[in-house]
């Protein structure tokens, strides 16, 4: 029993130091010689994200990251779902080689032709980490606006400024586990936004989940309210 | 000497059932067969193989609706592809469109913009009665299709999803 506690404690250290490796049984990357694999962590809010969908036929998954095989197999295969990808990411990455910067929020805000309601859940991955201030306003507002009711939204928020520049791909292991995989960016994350501030952004939606996770990212699930009863009265939302 | 004349006569047999567009050919129009086929040249319309794979080679640009049993993109596509089977875009391959698959394979240096459909449902795809030889062309081509070389097996980098 004292060993079992003591080895617990010990991985809950290593955790806390550092990623976690893949365990035996789970997918391992195949990687040259010489090459770090890269990490695996754990996520508390992805399976709450595919059960808040799997009761709906046939949703519409909104994917702001770059495209990743995996993800659209893994997201297709568990949910039947249609999966449009639009990697904003992309968008942010021209706009500051441009030094067009200033035009972004105007560029989020007429980005998505698609109509209101028109999408079930979206994953946000860490995007808003690397805006700014209005430009996530912006943003915010039309997934706020895609989003149907019901629908939810997962976004991943930082709570350390880290001191190198990249993106981060989020690579689907399995329901509990997402590989992150860094690739270049012209710059770094914006800052630190506090809950408070990402409730007042995501106005219109509600926080359904939000996990601290020991590598200090911070895991929030919003979900839109339910539209009401018909004979209910219009908010006029 | 026996065993290696039968080799030489299936792959010759082989090579005779694949169907290569080159690099210089290009199709304006509506592309229909029933044999694997690879387009390495200019396709603009519509392409349909509904029970054979098609590849777009390298070289391939496609400007069209693309209806196939599977496939294999390692040029670029703009237009919306429908497989029976499996869209697989390798790396370096180019999708701008929908993808409407069972299975869909996207590698680690591909492109890809639009939106992926993999119904839980098999869509029974009617297969396009034609018997077996030269595709059908219907529309403009601005140069001939030539002979078929060996099947491109180009395999990009590390495969993302399967």
């Amino acid at each position: 029993m004292a060993g079992s506690g003591t080895s617990r404690s010990i991985s809950d250290l290593f955790s806390r130091l550092g990623p976690r490796r893949a365990a035996a049984g789970e997918p391992e990357a195949v990687v040259a010689p010489g090459v770090e694999p890269d990490p695996i962590f754990p996520t508390k809010a992805l399976r709450k994200f595919l059960s808040c969908l799997t009761a709906r036929e046939s949703p519409v998954l909104l994917d702001l990251g770059p495209v990743v095989g995996s993800n659209v197999s893994f997201f297709g295969e568990q949910l039947g779902c249609k999966i449009l990808v639009e990697d904003l990411y992309a968008d942010l990455e021209r706009h500051i080689r441009r030094g067009a910067l200033d035009a972004l929020p105007a560029f989020f805000a007429a980005r998505f032709p698609q109509a209101d309601g028109a999408v079930d859940g979206i994953l946000c991955w860490d995007l808003l980490d690397y805006l700014d201030r209005p430009t996530a306003q912006a943003l915010a507002e039309q997934l706020t606006r895609l989003l149907r009711p019901d629908g939810a939204l997962l976004g991943f928020f930082g709570t350390m400024q880290p001191r190198d520049t990249h993106y981060t791909k989020y690579i689907v292991v399995d329901e509990g586990h997402l590989r992150h995989r860094p690739y270049s960016a012209a710059r770094g994350r914006q800052g630190i936004l506090l809950n408070r501030e990402i409730i007042r952004m995501f106005e219109g939606l509600l926080v359904s989940d939000s996990f601290l996770l020991k590598t200090n990212l911070r895991e929030i699930l919003f979900r839109k309210p339910g539209s009401p009863a018909p004979d209910a009265p219009s908010s006029g939302a | 000497m026996a065993g290696a004349r039968l080799d030489m006569d299936a792959r010759t047999q082989i090579e005779r059932d694949m169907v290569n567009i080159g690099k210089s050919v290009v199709i304006k129009g509506e592309l229909n067969g029933s044999e694997d086929l690879t387009i390495e040249g200019h396709v603009e319309g519509k392409i349909e193989l509904r029970e054979h794979v098609l590849t777009i080679g390298p070289n391939g640009r496609i400007k069209a609706q693309v209806f196939a049993k599977a496939v294999i993109v390692l040029g670029e596509v703009t237009g919306n592809v429908t497989a029976t089977e499996k869209v697989d875009i390798r790396d370096n391959g180019s999708v701008d469109g929908d993808i409407v698959a069972p299975r869909v394979a996207i590698a680690e240096g591909a492109h890809f913009r639009g939106t992926v459909d993999m119904q839980r449902k098999g869509q029974g795809a009617p297969a396009v009665a034609r018997p077996a030889g030269q595709p059908e062309v219907k529309g403009d081509v601005k140069a001939a299709a030539v002979p078929a070389p060996p099947p491109p097996q180009a395999q990009g980098g590390p495969r993302v999803g399967a």
